[in-house]
């Protein structure tokens, strides 16, 4: 009889699912809510999961929240788009604003490995000067953080997940070759690649996040295409089959199906605690609130950490909020919520003569940073572009409710699908305190306040828009498409909720993702970037809390955590 | 009832590859069951079915030649099991409330305008209807402030797309691999195709693409 991983937790019991063989176990450590553990993790993604793996093998006491299922991937997840909408968090939530961001399956995801289950597997390093935006390119703010230092985090990164990529990369410094050959490339990638010729730029085979070769007991990606819905084959390296394996191996417990509802924070005894820069705080984080089995628990920690993403890490501060903490935790600068970023997705779309059948294969094989380092722009920030291989539900939707087909002229559009090639953004928006993410008064089905998420683009993320969206045009002309249209309303990632800085009136948090008022508390997610880069934020996060992990150890050693 | 489309992938079925390795025990649950969906709704009425059948019929027309995919019945199912998209806007209720206010209002608005129900209506009532929902042209009271630009193309439009396009018959009509667990595919490039994806139909007759699609395994 199969279990049911969305009714009853899979992380239980001493043991947990191993994910590369059905049906079996692994056994995992297993605390009691009243073991005060080094650290208690909210969310299990690309920072939390990440995180747990690093601070379990220097030999802390983890354990790790995830609301969401434990799913193993090689019996749970279908060929099929309906019904791999298991892996997004669908509760509710609001969303508003001048340009309302889709949330849900287009950023979201709730699942142990959090959005890496169902992310694109894009592995890009940021370009070292977006570092320092302000001071170098004059837009956005500074990470308090040297781009060298990250270089080697991007690396260990990589080496962790066996990325996929080119021989040589065609930007920004020198890096060592990428672990594993790159990914051959589909018609959908030879099309970016003869656009990019044509029109004189550079492009590469992309950095992907899937095997090119077997690695332990993952296999190679079968060029199945339906990543985005969750790999079941585990080729795709998401923390599920990397970071959290290690994690539970390493001692870490892992709780699926944990619902983080309040963190608790403890006043001060005597003197603040050391580091503590806000009046009322040296208060410490004592412990997480979660709802498992039906009933609310309590996990006590010494250090907490939340890594829900950028929509769930401000939403759990602020509904942490206390007597003394009125405006939620971490909260002294006001900028808890603020500052929330999407990056632009938008794309244009168009039809060749020849068969393209761009379902086969990882949706993005090939990609363009040229506009990432060409500073020759009337406006601030980069995108890169790549190509793309939407499936049949989703290329309905875009075909529908993005270009406005219905009835006929619908039908008859979809039946070029074999035909249809189109090239995609990710590009940088700036941030701006009033788009934000606040609590709503509708409670979900946890009885927790939702967030509403307010979203509206400037003028800069317009002259982005309207760039990138000519130059892709003048891309797909060049290889002579037709029918070409722009689909401008996209977008995707986030970012920006507890961002990072060396001032306590103006970040939320330090370089080491410590925040700056309860100083055993960190943030270890997209949520905590001062800008975002034109370029997928996953390999960024992962590097980050690889950096945060030897940060904590190096303060631990000197016995200042 | 739809214009005369040619077939471009004649003879296709992805269905045929169901016991092949491109689909596994789950795939094969999963589609199963959708196959068997109900044709008594469960979560809409009987009178709402109707009208989400009328609706669907201008939104996806379908050919007449072949077993018609549940495209309401779908929809129905969707509501039944509250799958929701994690996301709405401010003025719009969740899915549920969406679509029984959104049908209700439709009604009202088709009633003030030709003194029939949606579903009564002739096609090119029912066409010009949706578009001035699609306009944001409606303010029947009985939208409750839902506005009616925003119920077309995140609920109307949005779910009986993802129904329709859910469903193996759609995947066959547009030439589509369709699932592909463990065994995914080869070759990529510019007018390749596995001898397990579907050929096309060439300007110069389709038996040949014919032959080669019926025995796909």
């Amino acid at each position: 009889m199969p279990d049911d991983p969305f009714n009853e937790p899979r992380g239980l019991d001493g043991r947990a699912p191993d994910v590369f063989r059905p049906g079996a176990w692994m056994p995992m450590r297993q605390f009691r809510d009243d073991d005060e553990v080094d650290f208690v993790i909210v969310g299990t993604g690309a920072g939390g999961g990440t995180l747990a793996c690093r601070l379990a093998e220097a030999g802390f006491t983890v354990v790790a929240l995830d609301a969401g299922p434990w799913f193993r991937p090689l019996e749970d997840f279908a060929s099929d788009e309906a019904e791999q909408t298991k892996l997004y968090w669908t509760d509710d939530r609001i969303s508003t604003g001048g340009n309302p961001v889709q949330l849900g399956s287009n950023n979201s995801g709730k699942a142990v490995g959090g959005s890496t289950v169902h992310f694109a597997m894009v592995s890009l390093r940021f370009r070292p000067e977006w570092f320092k935006s302000r001071t170098l390119l004059g837009y956005g703010a500074d990470w308090p953080i040297d781009w060298r230092e990250m270089w080697g985090y991007y690396r260990e990164v990589e080496e962790a997940l066996s990325i996929s990529g080119p021989v040589n990369y065609p930007w920004g410094p020198k890096r060592p070759r990428y672990p594993y050959r790159a990914h051959e490339l589909n018609a959908a990638a030879l099309a970016l690649a003869e656009g990019c010729e044509a029109l004189g730029i550079p492009w590469t085979e992309t950095p992907l996040a899937t095997l090119s070769a077997p690695r332990g007991r993952a296999h190679p990606c079968v060029y199945r295409g339906f990543c985005l819905t969750g790999c079941s084959t585990n080729a795709k390296q998401s923390a599920l089959i990397t970071w959290i394996p290690r994690a539970v191996a390493a001692g870490a417990e892992v709780r699926d199906l944990a619902m983080a509802g309040r963190i608790e924070v403890k006043q001060a005894e005597g003197h603040p605690h050391r580091g503590a820069v806000a009046t009322g705080s040296g208060d410490r984080a004592v412990g997480v609130h979660y709802l498992r089995e039906g009933r609310w628990r309590f996990q006590r920690a010494r250090h907490v950490v939340v890594a829900g993403y950028a929509i769930e890490t401000p939403r759990l501060l602020l509904n942490s909020a206390t007597a003394r903490h009125p405006h939620g935790l971490a909260n002294s600068s006001g900028l808890v919520g603020k500052y929330f970023t999407v990056q632009a997705n938008q794309a244009v779309w168009g039809l060749s003569d020849r068969e393209i059948r761009s379902y086969k294969g990882p949706p993005s094989l090939a990609l363009t940073e040229h506009w990432n380092y060409c500073d020759a722009k009337d406006f601030f920030g980069g995108y890169c572009y790549m190509s793309q291989g939407p499936l049949p539900q989703l290329w309905a939707r875009v075909q529908s409710t993005n270009r406005g087909l219905w009835g006929e002229r619908l039908m008859r559009a979809m039946r070029d699908y074999n035909h249809q090639v189109g090239l995609k953004i990710v590009g940088e928006f700036l941030e701006l305190a009033s788009n934000r993410v606040t609590l709503a008064d509708e409670t979900d089905q946890y009885g927790l306040p939702i967030p509403r998420v307010e979203y509206t683009w400037c003028d800069n993320d317009k002259a982005l828009i309207g760039h990138a969206l000519a130059f892709m045009r003048r891309a797909l002309e060049a290889i002579g498409a037709t029918d070409i249209w722009e689909q401008e309303d996209d977008t995707c990632h986030m970012a920006g909720t507890c961002r990072m800085g060396d001032d306590p009136r103006t970040s939320v948090v330090d370089a080491d993702c410590r925040s700056w008022d309860i100083r055993n508390l960190f943030v270890c997610d997209g949520s905590v970037f001062p800008t975002t880069g034109g370029v997928n934020p996953s390999l960024t996060i992962q590097a980050l809390a690889c950096r945060t992990a030897d940060r904590v150890r190096a303060l631990a050693a000197r016995g200042e955590l | 009832m739809t214009e005369h489309r040619p077939e471009r992938y004649p003879g296709y079925d992805v269905l045929t590859k169901r016991h092949s390795p491109s689909w596994n025990d789950k795939t094969r649950e999963v589609i199963d069951e959708r196959l068997k969906t109900p044709r008594e709704p469960r979560f809409f009425n009987v009178h709402e079915l109707e009208t989400v059948r009328a609706i669907a019929a201008r939104v996806t027309p379908q050919p007449a030649h072949r077993p018609p995919i549940p495209v309401a019945e779908l929809v129905d199912h969707k509501l039944h099991i509250d799958r929701q998209d994690g996301y709405r806007a401010p003025d719009m209720p969740r899915e549920r409330e969406a679509w029984q206010r959104g049908i209700e209002a439709l009604d009202a608005e088709s009633q003030a305008a030709h003194g029939r129900a949606f579903r009564e209506l002739a096609s090119a009532e029912q066409d010009a209807l949706l578009r001035r929902m699609e306009q944001g042209e409606l303010h029947d009271s009985s939208w409750g402030g839902m506005p009616s630009k925003t119920f077309f193309n995140q609920r109307l439009l949005t779910d009986i797309v993802d129904a329709y396009w859910s469903y193996p018959t759609a995947w066959s009509e547009m030439g589509y691999g369709g699932p592909a667990s463990p065994r995914g595919y080869v070759r990529m490039g510019y007018d390749e195709r596995d001898p397990w994806e579907p050929a096309q139909a060439r300007d110069d007759g389709a038996a040949a693409a014919r032959r080669i699609n019926q025995r796909i395994r």
